[in-house]
């Protein structure tokens, strides 16, 4: 099983979400991660879904996706020539004995303080899961308070957009 | 339930007076057609009127050319009933909701037309899931129009509420909550065009009431705007080419013909490519009739109650050519032996069905009449280049199936009717140019094998979803789409059991349909597995219809407004047939008591693979792999 990012484009309308989002559950997939979120058309909404599948069987979930008569492409981005992004707060302990190293594990990962209290830091970071991941192992020691992670977002890099085409155009 | 008001009953009342009036020597379909539709020709309104959303609705389905709907009033769709009452649209007044559904259903699958049903919120909305999955199942071009509480009510748990479009995301090829009454013209005409393009399917449209209630204008035709929906009707050519030469090539091919053939009105073209190839044609449970069944080229159905000829065509080939069929269960058994050498031509209309069981060499995504008339045309092209292998060894091995294991039947030992004997009969007496609707179970497996189908759009049932009950709404809504048409059901007592019901509109509203209650007292499909799978148990199958005559189908039917008719030996059995095509002002219903203990052969069990078939009880086919 590999992990596989689609990007899925749909008619900005009520339920759109639901109707997406049942299908994988009906048809036995498990979503690893979602995020929803406006196109620069704002009669067109970006699913980003990730989901852990074989090909063949990935390839019959993305047919009937485009079976749904609310969706409009469904792009698979290849992680070689995309880029991918989620976005991850984190409240940390961090005590006075502890607030330099936090504050170094921070800065190490280019990560940022957005909220300050005696006891804690409340950190923002973005990135990779692989980088997000790394980050939260370096913040266990220290105590992981609470935490919540976005989906993933990814767009394909080079000057080519997937939102071009005739079918967004008439949408 | 608490559905209908009084002001509901008291409208009901007004409109079955009018249809119940006697007809006399006229026919009563039409009578009452004429009764329910006055001299007003359908609505194009070019400048926007004023109108209430309930008036947008019934004057959209008039622009849309609906000529009937099958529903039942209740308070959320309350507002929409009082502009139909004086609309071109004929309302039939069923019993049950799910009688609406399977109407819609036979009037789309008899007429080809888009098929209508209404129900109010809450429960008369639920009541149509099953329809509504049915006619997902089988691909057939529906639209339901549901009340839904009042916008301010949603999501409220208010009286008769249920999100009914949550209920069926996954039932319908699309469904709609119409949220201003402005909208309704354009989602009725998108809902009209997604249930009757690409591949077929049901479409709901759910209407607050207040959205009902509320004043708008109405201006026809509004515009479609469906930018995700590009059904894909022309096949790649290709495609075709590859498909042409790989049929040019196979010295063991088969034409697999599914439902998708009929849908698209291929039939003529079928015949051309089959009679051009000379290739061997199955023809699915979808598509009976598609290809005729006296033709000397139709091997008959695939699959687990199909023909030992078609079965093993199929499982021996080495070119499968799938017209509009999708690989069903039922058809390939267990998945991986189907078929073990077959290459495959996959062409149907939905693309996510090629390659979703099994493998496609050369997927053609297409309209199945477009795919076969290019067909005719790329074999034409082979064929003048010299290429075409000998099929004579092929039509040996299938000729000698058919004549070693043609269908049949033995009488029963214990002396009782053969229900196998009264179908044949019915199919031999009434003729191929009836209408054959069948319910679910062994009833229907004999109506598949024993009736002859020769023309496309004569044999309804509910194939995909397996749907009891289906049989007498369905023969329903055939018989008020084709009124000059014999339409015979063919169900089951149990079957019957579940929506006889509909006998009564069929009696008020003038159409005379014709049920023949194969009783054998039994959920006999399910006894036969019992028999043998289960030991002999028999588990809750017996209803008693035979061991205490509850209920007396007879009296059912006259108490239905029918006239009941009763055959329990095989010597009255041609006189009642006749006896029924004689009455046609009033549905009959003939209670033809047969054996409990018939069984339907041959067949595949589930499960197992298609080299499994039994032919009959213990006998499997000889079938010596060196000659193929």
């Amino acid at each position: 099983m590999t992990m596989h990012t689609l990007s899925v484009l749909v008619e900005n309308k009520p339920g759109v979400l639901a109707r997406v989002s049942g299908l994988f559950s009906r048809r036995g997939f498990n979503i690893d991660s979602l995020a929803v979120g406006e196109t620069e058309n704002p009669d067109v909404s970006r699913i980003t879904i990730v989901v852990n599948a074989e090909s063949s069987p990935l390839e019959q979930v993305t047919k009937q996706l485009n079976k749904l008569v609310n969706v409009l492409k469904i792009v698979e981005l290849d992680p070689q020539v995309s880029v991918a992004r989620e976005l991850l707060l984190v409240k940390v302990r961090a005590d006075r004995s502890a607030r330099t190293q936090v504050l170094e594990t921070v800065n190490l990962f280019r990560a940022r303080v957005v909220d300050v209290a005696p006891d804690t830091l409340t950190i923002e970071a973005t990135g990779t899961p692989d980088k997000l991941d790394a980050l939260l192992r370096d913040l266990e020691p220290f105590g992981i308070k609470e935490m919540v992670q976005s989906g993933l977002v990814a767009i394909g890099r080079g000057s080519r957009s997937i939102t071009a085409g005739p079918a967004l155009r008439a949408a | 339930m608490t559905r209908p008001t009084p002001e509901t009953l008291a409208h009901t009342a007004r409109r079955s007076r009018a249809a119940a009036e006697p007809a006399g020597d006229v026919d009563p379909a039409a009578a009452a057609r004429a009764a329910a539709t006055p001299a007003v020709p359908a609505v194009r309104t070019p400048a926007p009127a004023q109108v209430s959303g309930a008036g947008s609705l019934v004057r959209s389905l008039e622009a849309l050319d609906v000529d009937v709907v099958f529903g039942i009033p209740g308070g959320a769709i309350l507002p929409a009933y009082d502009p139909l009452y004086d609309s071109t649209v004929r309302h039939i007044l069923v019993r049950h909701e799910q009688g609406a559904g399977h109407a819609a259903t036979g009037y789309a699958q008899a007429t080809g037309k888009v098929g209508v049903c209404i129900a109010t919120s809450g429960p008369g909305a639920t009541n149509l899931v099953t329809p509504i999955a049915d006619a997902y199942m089988d691909s057939v071009a529906m639209v339901a129009i549901t009340g839904q509480v009042a916008r301010p009510s949603i999501g409220t748990d208010a009286f008769q509420e249920a999100d009914i479009q949550g209920i069926t995301l996954p039932i319908t090829k699309h469904n709609f909550l119409v949220q201003t009454p402005e909208e309704i013209p354009q989602v009725l005409a998108e809902a009209f065009h997604l249930a009757s393009t690409g591949r077929p399917g049901p479409v709901l449209v759910d209407i607050p009431k207040d959205v009902l209630q509320a004043s708008t204008t109405f201006a026809w035709p509004p515009t479609l705007d469906l930018p995700g929906y590009r059904p894909t009707l022309h096949p790649h050519g290709k495609q075709i080419r590859e498909a042409a030469r790989l049929m040019a090539g196979a010295r063991r091919p088969v034409l697999y013909v599914g439902g998708g053939v009929l849908k698209a009105g291929a039939t003529d073209g079928l015949r051309r490519l089959a009679e051009l190839t000379g290739i061997p044609v199955v023809t699915t449970l979808m598509a009976l009739g598609a290809f005729p069944d006296s033709h000397p080229q139709h091997l008959g159905m695939p699959g687990m109650h199909g023909t030992v000829a078609a079965v093993y065509g199929l499982q021996k080939a080495d070119l499968i050519v799938a017209l509009g069929a999708r690989f069903d269960d039922r058809v390939t058994g267990k998945l991986d032996s189907f078929a073990p050498d077959a290459m495959v031509v996959h062409a149907d209309i939905d693309p996510a069905e090629i390659g979703k069981n099994r493998h496609a060499d050369v997927p053609i995504v297409g309209d199945a009449r477009h795919v076969i008339d290019e067909l005719i045309a790329a074999v034409t092209v082979e064929r003048s280049a010299g290429h075409g292998s000998d099929l004579g060894d092929w039509w040996t091995q299938l000729d000698d199936l058919r004549n070693r294991y043609p269908l049949g039947y033995d009488e029963p030992a214990d002396g009782t009717l053969s229900p196998q004997y009264v179908i044949k009969r019915l199919g031999e007496i009434v003729g191929p140019d009836a209408i054959y609707v069948a319910g679910v179970g062994q009833h229907q497996m004999w109506a598949s094998q024993f009736i002859s189908y020769e023309k496309p759009h004569t044999w309804l049932n509910s194939g995909g979803l397996g749907t009891m009950g289906y049989a007498v709404p369905a023969a329903m809504g055939a018989k008020v789409g084709k009124p000059d048409t014999v339409v015979w059901a063919v169900d089951g007592d149990g079957c019957f059991q579940m929506t006889n019901q509909e006998l009564a509109t069929c009696a008020l509203e003038g159409i005379p349909v014709k049920i023949a209650v194969i009783n054998n007292g039994n959920l006999g499909m399910v006894r036969q597995w019992q028999t043998l799978f289960y030991n002999e148990r028999y588990s809750n199958t017996d209803l008693g219809t035979h061991k205490h005559r509850i209920p007396d189908f007879v009296k059912l039917a006259e108490a239905l407004g029918c006239i009941g008719l009763r055959c329990e030996n095989a010597d009255d059995v041609d006189k009642t047939i006749a006896a029924a095509m004689e009455i046609n002002d009033a549905p009959v219903v003939i209670d033809f008591v047969v054996g409990k203990d018939a069984m339907v052969w041959p067949m595949v069990a589930a499960g197992t693979s298609n080299d499994e078939i039994m032919f009959a009880r213990g006998v499997r086919p000889v079938f010596d792999e060196d000659d193929i």
